[in-house]
């Protein structure tokens, strides 16, 4: 458990280390490659500005992923009680997972004519689908004698999804919820930068984009640095809620011997 | 009065396997049968749809005395893997609508009746499979049915906990007077536990005999090792072999 901490961070360190001193041995400048002390520094310069960015991309993150996770287990509930609305929309979901979100963000941009909705369009198409197909694959993993046994008892449709489908799909559901953390944060970053070159934006891309055109290379760096923390972050959160959800029963969250 | 009787039912499957063939079967009150076969003879496939878990292609199940509550035992111990001994206990009860509070204490008290009063608030993953078993087996009995069908429950389990399972069984069949009818491919755990033996023939499944062991209940370890056991076994294993070359 230890080495699973130590090893990575000491690697870190060495980088750092390394890319720190290789930026001065090789003096090179800073609007080509700042240090990570110089990204620290400007991270600390900058808070006052970098700050209200993360906080609107993190919103819009976090809006699109509850918005992914209500529509994505809703209509997994629904493809789960009809075999027909399954047939009928699964086809389109898939469409709308593999479409590029660059390729269409320009259109739901000048469609939606509003800038933070439109983003939420956006990351929330990138982060759906995983909730989607991993919840239905769920809802259909279910034990057929436990079924049998429902049938047995006379449960309608509507005690076996509440009582034995939703459980049984949960595992599936988290595993989909720890990946779509990851896509909102992507889909809502990169739609963005969609936006941004209309220069109507204010979350973190915008001012990678903003730094970039005024060549303040650290910032953008800095900025780097937070999406990625955010990430990590998301997926931190997500992975201990699914560990508290599991840990009294499935074997994904199980200690060793148990 | 039979308490269930299944009149002249053939099975076909979908892919066109004859499952089971013209087979008539009364379950008398009360009673313990086993259904002996060897695997593939359809033995399961009659036990659900006595259960109504599958519909027959032919025939007919009645029920002389009204349809009962019915008692289900899987191969598996097919446990919510989310809920608690307790709570897997009390599913039938929850599912006919019965509070919490009352729902409860009886599943409490089935539990007890298995051996595992004190496992209530356990997950089924940190018990054994003869402790899975013997939940599946109170949550069978929680809604006290007339009815307990069992299908090959003890299979997968150790020979030392089969015969503890063997013999708790029989004390509740004899405590409570449920019929039960009791799927197995084993000989001997048939003639320790039955009342009376249908013996079951493959392709198409069919009951080619129908014993009785008039051994008398409790029957205890020391049974297993007497002389009437043995000729009852050798019977039935008899009956059995000619099922399988017939």
């Amino acid at each position: 458990m230890t080495a699973r901490i130590v090893a990575p961070v000491v690697m870190g360190i060495v980088m750092l280390a390394l890319w720190e001193a290789v930026v001065r041995v090789a003096v090179i400048p800073p609007y080509v490659l700042p240090g990570p002390l110089l990204v620290a520094r400007t991270l600390i310069d900058d808070w006052g500005m970098l700050a209200p960015a993360l906080v609107v991309t993190l919103t819009i993150t976090l809006q699109a992923l509850a918005a992914a996770v209500v529509v994505g287990v809703l209509l997994a509930v629904l493809f789960s009680l009809s075999r027909w609305i399954e047939l009928s929309l699964f086809p389109y979901a898939i469409i709308l997972q593999v479409t590029p979100i660059v390729a269409i963000a320009p259109l739901i941009i000048a469609w939606a004519n509003d800038v933070d909705l439109s983003l939420l369009i956006c990351a929330w198409l990138v982060a759906f689908f995983p909730i989607l197909s991993n919840t239905v694959l769920g809802l259909r993993s279910v034990d057929r004698n436990l079924l049998a046994l429902f049938d047995l008892y006379g449960a309608g449709r509507w005690k076996t999804l509440i009582h034995l489908r939703l459980p049984a799909a949960l595992p599936y559901f988290l595993g989909g919820l720890r990946i779509s953390g990851g896509l909102a944060l992507i889909g809502a970053v990169v739609a963005e930068f969609v936006a941004g070159t209309g220069g109507s934006a204010s979350g973190l891309a915008y001012r990678i984009l903003e730094a970039g055109y005024q060549l303040r290379i650290p910032r953008m760096f800095a900025a780097l640095v937070l999406i990625s923390a955010a990430g990590i972050a998301i997926y931190l959160v997500l992975s201990l809620l699914s560990y508290l959800l599991l840990r009294r029963w499935h074997e994904s969250a199980m200690s060793g011997e148990g | 009065m039979p308490v269930v009787s299944v009149r002249s039912v053939s099975k076909v499957f979908a892919n066109g396997v004859q499952a089971l063939a013209d087979v008539s079967l009364d379950i008398e009150p009360g009673e313990f049968l086993s259904v002996l076969g060897p695997s593939g003879c359809g033995k399961s496939t009659l036990l659900r749809i006595v259960a109504g878990l599958a519909p027959p292609s032919a025939g007919t199940i009645e029920w002389p005395a009204g349809k009962t509550d019915i008692g289900f035992v899987f191969q598996e111990p097919t446990l919510m893997p989310w809920a608690t001994a307790l709570a897997n206990v009390a599913l039938p009860l929850g599912l006919g609508g019965m509070g919490r509070r009352e729902r409860e204490a009886r599943a409490a008290e089935a539990l007890a009746h298995v051996g595992l009063a004190g496992f209530e608030r356990v997950y089924p993953r940190e018990l054994s499979g003869g402790m899975k078993m013997r939940v599946s087996i109170a949550r069978a009995l929680v809604t006290a049915p007339r009815l307990l069908l069992m299908d090959e429950p003890f299979a997968a389990l150790d020979e030392i906990t089969r015969h503890r399972l063997n013999a708790d069984l029989l004390a509740l069949w004899q405590k409570t007077g449920v019929t039960v009818v009791f799927i197995t491919h084993s000989v001997f755990e048939s003639v320790f536990l039955s009342q009376r033996i249908a013996v079951m023939a493959a392709r198409p499944g069919r009951i080619v005999s129908d014993l009785a062991i008039d051994a008398p209940y409790p029957r205890t370890e020391s049974f297993r090792t007497s002389p009437d056991y043995a000729a009852h076994c050798r019977l039935v294993s008899a009956r059995l072999g000619e099922a399988m070359a017939a």
